[in-house]
């Protein structure tokens, strides 16, 4: 430590604080001049302190907000990592309820988890879970109004879907880790998934698609027609499972209206 | 200065800081409780059970909304979008009080999450005021500004922070938000006599108290260094630094803050009943006067 | 497939669809009370603890990242890769494979 430094043997003790954020962020960099402790010497560990509450708040927030990665890769690891990933991708907005978007890419090269390739796409499950739950609130559709359509009108309906709605395809069985993980679910099998996040009520669900069910639910969240949408479905998989995919839909209240097709 | 009418206000009482995990007690038995602290930004989404509780709440407490992440004594410029997400929340909940930090968190595109200190200078008064100007026309309404906590201070500091302080406030008609714990910790850390501090204070600016726990660290060389954890219960200290607050000023609304480790209901409660009793001799006086 | 079977079978799929799910329905105010989980992390204006080294410590991306070894339940999972069909462990074998050179 530079104890017998003081400042007084320099000239300038304007703090930028682009200064500042450097050296917070950076526990390599020397902290500072123009910073002191109440005896006039250099805030040397005074100044950890803030260091230590942007990278503790920081790497918290990021632990409660991927519970699942958390538990897969351990709590002690996680806050490791944590530390690195907010050194290179601090926070944009002062939403902490999104911080982390940039999670997946990172874990995509990130050396301690270059194993363990199912991590970005749980990572990405958990994000869109999180956006769904802070989603603007919508109410779900009476669905025994689909019924009292006919073949026609059917087909030019466009449903309306829930802000929180959205479709993840992963490489890997991201929504069987999750429940393994949070559900005692069984042992995660299979591969690709096409996943469904929705929210019921105020609690966010996913839920996984059937074949074709992405290219279906993404084109009626573009607001295509039903029909445009079951064509797409039905080019992607031929023997594409509608029943299954609209009662996921219905289940997860992800359909919260119908344009009248006239 | 402005003009500022409250259609609401809070009560001259004790407030806690909202956590949802005490929603359900706050329905059903507030007990001491009369008011509700919210930290802004958790309030920010589109929707859910965040801004569903709230509303819910703000039906049956006077609500303060308390911003952390606008960094008004940034360098930069206040964050356009930030600004029009606090207009929403506030037009839309009108609270009884809206109040934010003098400390910056954003630079340089990166939000840090933490309230970082300030040089006292000219430099730093016209950037603040300038900031504070701006938040109060774009709100629509008054603000109360906070005393940080501090755990160093700048060489280039040529005011003290309760002149400081004033000089904001009658540069921009804010109000001030006396957080007395932070005057403690502070006191301790940069070693100034907390009661000085207090009888310098621009008492009769001040509209809101905030209390809270700290723990304590040491700095290199075993000396003394609290830290602003909001994770414990208020020091016995605080309390005492508290009634001199009360002698002097009488009582406001007054919010215990518990962030981390946050307790069960009662615990909390039992401390907003606490602060409430050291009010009680003033609010008798202000009865009777 | 003809137009008239295709028609019974989309119908028939909404109304089975229909069928299997109940109309939602929720108690006003119930959604609210329940805590549910937070899902992010809030902002709020409290300090962490202290000095504790989670400020300075210099764990790094080129430098000693790799030293560290993940230990939650990916030490319990066992996972076909989908695009090589080679099972993978999260297991500290899988991690010295993969370790780069460095």
């Amino acid at each position: 430590m530079n104890d017998s430094v003081t400042f007084s043997s320099t000239g300038d003790v304007t703090v930028t604080q682009t200064a500042f954020r450097k050296a917070l962020l950076d526990p390599q960099q020397d902290v500072p001049e123009g910073l002191t402790n109440p005896d006039g010497q250099h805030a040397d560990k005074r100044f950890s302190v803030y260091r230590n509450n942007v990278a503790h708040g920081l790497s918290e927030a990021m632990l409660t907000g991927f519970p699942v990665l958390a538990k897969l890769v351990g709590d002690e690891f996680f806050r490791e990592m944590a530390k690195v990933y907010l050194r290179i991708h601090p926070p944009a907005s002062p939403l902490m309820m999104h911080y982390g978007a940039a999670l997946p890419g990172f874990l995509e090269s990130f050396p301690g988890t270059l194993h363990l390739k199912y991590l970005p796409d749980v990572a990405r499950l958990e994000l869109a879970l999180r956006r769904a739950y802070h989603a603007a609130d919508a109410l779900p559709i009476d669905p025994t109004l689909l019924t009292r359509l006919d073949q026609p009108a059917l087909m030019r309906a466009r449903l309306h879907m829930s802000p929180a709605c959205e479709v993840l395809i992963t490489k890997w069985p991201a929504k069987a880790i999750w429940d393994y993980n949070m559900k005692d679910g069984p042992q995660p099998t299979g591969g690709a998934e096409n996943i469904l996040i929705s929210r019921v009520g105020f609690d966010p669900v996913a839920e996984r698609l059937p074949q074709g069910g992405a290219p279906f639910v993404r084109s009626l969240i573009k607001g295509r027609s039903f029909g445009t949408a079951l064509g797409l479905a039905t080019a992607d998989t031929p023997d594409f499972d509608l029943t299954e995919t609209l009662s996921v839909l219905i289940a997860t209240h992800a359909i919260t209206g119908a344009d009248k097709p006239d | 200065m402005r003009d500022v009418q409250h259609d609401n206000s809070l009560p001259i009482g004790a407030g806690v800081g909202y956590k949802p995990q005490h929603f359900a007690a706050l329905t059903d038995d507030p007990g001491s409780v009369s008011w509700l602290e919210i930290h802004a930004e958790n309030f920010m989404g589109d929707g859910g059970r965040p801004l569903a509780q709230l509303r819910h709440l703000a039906e049956r407490f006077p609500i303060s909304v308390h911003g952390v992440g606008l960094s008004i004594g940034g360098e930069e410029r206040l964050d356009p979008e930030h600004l029009a997400r606090l207009k929403k929340l506030t037009d839309w909940l009108n609270p009884a009080m809206f109040s934010e930090h003098l400390a910056w968190s954003t630079h340089d595109g990166a939000f840090l999450n933490d309230l970082l200190p300030l040089p006292y200078t000219a430099e730093t008064l016209s950037r603040v005021t300038a900031h504070i100007d701006q938040l109060q026309d774009h709100l629509g309404r008054k603000m109360l500004l906070e005393n940080p906590s501090s755990y160093l201070a700048f060489v280039g500091s040529t005011w003290s922070e309760p002149d400081f302080l004033r000089e904001i406030a009658r540069r921009t008609g804010c109000g001030l938000l006396l957080d007395v714990n932070n005057v403690f910790v502070s006191a301790t850390n940069l070693e100034f006599d907390p009661r000085a501090y207090i009888d310098a204070y621009p008492l009769d600016l001040v509209e809101e108290f905030h209390l809270a726990g700290h723990d304590e660290d040491a700095d290199e060389l075993g000396r003394k260094l609290l830290i602003d954890s909001h994770g414990r219960p208020v020091d016995e200290p605080v309390w005492t630094l508290f009634d001199h607050v009360i002698a002097r000023a009488g009582a406001r609304p007054a919010l215990v803050e518990w962030d981390n480790d946050v307790p069960e209901w009662d615990v909390l409660e039992a401390e907003a009943a606490r602060a409430t009793q050291h009010m009680k001799p003033a609010l008798a006086a202000a009865v009777s006067a | 497939m003809s137009n008239n079977m295709k028609t019974v079978a989309v119908l028939g799929a909404v109304s089975a669809a229909v069928a299997a799910n109940a109309a939602p329905a929720f108690a006003d105010g119930e959604q609210e009370k329940c805590f549910g989980v937070a899902l992010a992390g809030q902002n709020d204006c409290a300090a962490g603890p202290g000095t504790t080294c989670a400020g300075t410590s210099t764990v790094d991306y080129q430098g000693n990242a790799w030293k560290l070894v993940p230990a939650g339940t990916c030490e319990t999972m066992e996972i076909t890769d989908a695009s090589d069909g080679e099972k993978r462990m999260g297991s500290l074998e899988a991690l010295e494979r993969d370790l780069p050179a460095s």
